[in-house]
């Protein structure tokens, strides 16, 4: 990604605006601000942090590590959906590490990996708190329920 | 006693999260009656009633908001933990999901209890629906009129980090820093978020609060036990017939809950242990359930109520197993400030799942426990007295079991 394209719209730093006057400090806008720069740019690379840091009054330093803290902001890029499988206890009574064996295998690649066409980027993720449908996982913005590998065959070949 | 619903009661109607509906079903009757209450006999009433926060810690919530200091000239703040994370605890979504004016009227209230212009509901970042039916809310509210005239909602996303759910971690990512907890004192009701006297309250303490206000602190005590009123949401998963989320008394027992609300173990199997309170609490033996399901109920039991998540397990569930799946949770979750926590976790965890795959030595288990119980109470925040209490519970009570997989 060439530098030019790490930029928001007008409309974008409208919206970068409006959020930081929600807040007593403009600086607890970070996050949202945050979740709108991986929307944008698939991922926030450094070159991202840095332009981060200039619409705030914080350094790029700040940034990276705010950036670094969080599961849900990702630092390289990821594939176009990602497919985030719970492996915490109820999932695990449940079955989850046959789930997630068995998504390895039809993907055929490991969890934390993206399969080399860029389509899915695998995680095996802590309790996404819907533990009575286990088990589960979170397939982009949607919750996925009472995973069988028929249902998990059925959701992968909907990604495209 | 345990038939009454208060929160759950819309929830089988389709359109349970409009303002139609709640209205319908009495909705923002209680926020009328309250702006005819001074802010100081609001908090009375909700001290009377014995609501004691359901985000994990069990304080009293009117005892909470009356620290918020008298003389106070700047703005306070209302911050709703919405952060929902705890291992088991599913009952949040729900909320926020299906009746999200309940906690809407319930922040209009408690805001005018404490004097707040202004309310934070701090979202999971995971809660992507949830968030999307909020907001929507929300924005009923305001083109109702019911925010905007002294009182805002900002609904504010996490981006995932268990610690955040934390008051003072929550605190510090919503000031857009990393969820690092913070010593305490001073505790947010002094200085909070942006430095000003801060209520932080979970999402179904507040959801409760219209109810008090509308059927009086008497009634809702009278729900629930001595030092405890009211009902909870019990979010029950794990080896049983029917995992969901119930509403019942705080005074029911933990068997009941099991067997009653979540239909009893799955397959007719037999019960060999429960976690009441989320991963965070210890672990109970099948022969330890006939005890109630309220804050001081289960501390009494050595455990705790935490946020209500009921991890059911049975014959076939091993227990190291299960230890180790805790175990992992807490070092991959450690926010890493405090030397015991960041180091013991990741130790810990490893030494576990040694034991599991059949490579333990003879004295792990000691020194498991050894290590467990040095680092508590040392720390500056409870997450790791929440990782000790699984460790030291899933051993004592269930060591032979352990025992068995470590080579002679
Ligand atoms: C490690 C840790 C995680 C926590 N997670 C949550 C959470 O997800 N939701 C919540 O409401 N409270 C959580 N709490 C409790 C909060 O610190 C705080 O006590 C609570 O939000 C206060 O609200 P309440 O009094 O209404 O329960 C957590 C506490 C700790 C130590
Ligand atoms: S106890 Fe653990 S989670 Fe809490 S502040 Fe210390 S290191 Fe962080
Ligand atoms: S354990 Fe998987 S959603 Fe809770």
């Amino acid at each position: 990604m060439s530098a030019s394209t790490v930029a928001f719209s007008d409309a974008q730093l409208a919206e970068v605006r409006r959020l930081q006057a929600l807040y007593p400090d403009a600086r607890a806008a970070l996050l949202p601000v945050l979740h709108m720069a991986q929307e944008t740019f698939g991922h926030i690379s450094l070159e991202a942090e840095e332009y981060v840091a200039g619409l705030f009054d914080v350094t790029p330093a700040h940034v990276h590590e705010v950036v670094t803290f969080y599961t849900l902001f990702f630092r390289q890029p990821k594939g176009r959906h990602v497919v985030a499988v719970c492996h915490n206890l109820s999932c695990h009574l449940a079955g989850a590490p046959e789930i997630i064996a068995h998504v390895m295998r039809r993907l055929g690649i490991g969890v934390g990996a993206t399969t080399d066409d860029g389509r899915v980027t695998l995680q095996a993720v802590e309790c996404l708190c819907a533990c009575e449908h286990a088990p589960m996982m979170q397939v982009d913005d949607r919750y996925e329920f009472g995973l069988t590998p028929e249902k998990v065959d059925q959701i992968l070949e909907g990604l495209r | 006693m345990t038939a009454e619903k208060l929160l759950t009661r819309n929830f089988d109607r389709a359109d349970s999260h409009t303002l139609r509906a709640y209205l319908e079903t009495g909705g923002y009757t209680a926020w009328q009656k309250a702006q005819t209450l001074e802010p100081a006999a609001i908090t009375e009433e909700v001290k009377q009633s014995n609501l004691r926060g359901l985000g994990g810690a069990g304080f009293p919530t009117g005892t909470k908001w009356s620290f918020v200091p008298k003389n106070h000239t700047g703005p306070v703040y209302l911050v709703i933990n919405a952060d929902e994370g705890e291992p088991g605890t599913f009952k949040d979504r729900y909320l926020l999901e299906r009746d999200p004016h309940a906690l809407i009227e319930g922040m209009l209230i408690a805001a005018r209890a404490i004097r707040s212009p202004t309310g934070f509901v701090y979202i999971r970042g995971e809660y992507v629906e949830p968030w999307r039916r909020f907001s929507a809310a929300v924005g009923e509210a305001y083109d109702a009129g019911y925010l905007g005239r002294g009182f805002d909602v900002v609904v504010h996303r996490g981006a995932g980090a268990y610690i955040c759910g934390e008051e003072t971690g929550l605190i510090s990512s919503l000031e857009g820093k990393k969820g690092w907890p913070k010593l305490k004192p001073p505790f947010p009701a002094i200085k909070g978020a942006f430095g000003a006297p801060t209520i932080v309250n979970n999402v179904e303490t507040i959801a409760h609060v219209p109810h008090i206000i509308n059927r009086g602190a008497a009634w809702f005590a009278s729900l629930g036990t001595k030092t405890q009123g009211g009902t909870r949401m019990y979010s029950v998963s794990g080896r049983v017939t029917r995992p969901g989320v119930y509403e019942a008394s705080v005074a029911i027992t933990l068997r009941r809950i099991i067997e009653d609300l979540g239909g009893g173990v799955t397959g007719n199997g037999r019960l060999k242990a429960v976690v009441p309170g989320g991963s965070s609490a210890a672990i109970l033996r099948a022969d330890e359930i006939d005890v109630t399901a309220d804050v001081d109920g289960l501390r009494n039991a050595g455990t705790m109520a935490g946020s209500a998540g009921v991890i059911v397990m049975d014959e076939t569930v091993s227990i190291p197993e299960a230890l180790m799946v805790v175990a992992r949770f807490y070092a991959h979750e450690s926010c890493g400030q405090c030397t015991p926590c960041r180091e013991s976790t990741g130790w810990i965890y490893k030494m576990v799942r040694r034991i599991v795959e059949g490579r333990g030595q003879k004295d792990d288990l000691d020194t498991i426990l050894d290590v467990a119980r040095r680092g508590a109470g040392t720390t500056i925040c409870a997450f790791y007295d929440g990782a000790v209490g699984p460790y030291i519970s899933y051993i004592e009570k269930f060591r032979a079991e352990f025992e068995a997989l470590i080579p002679k």
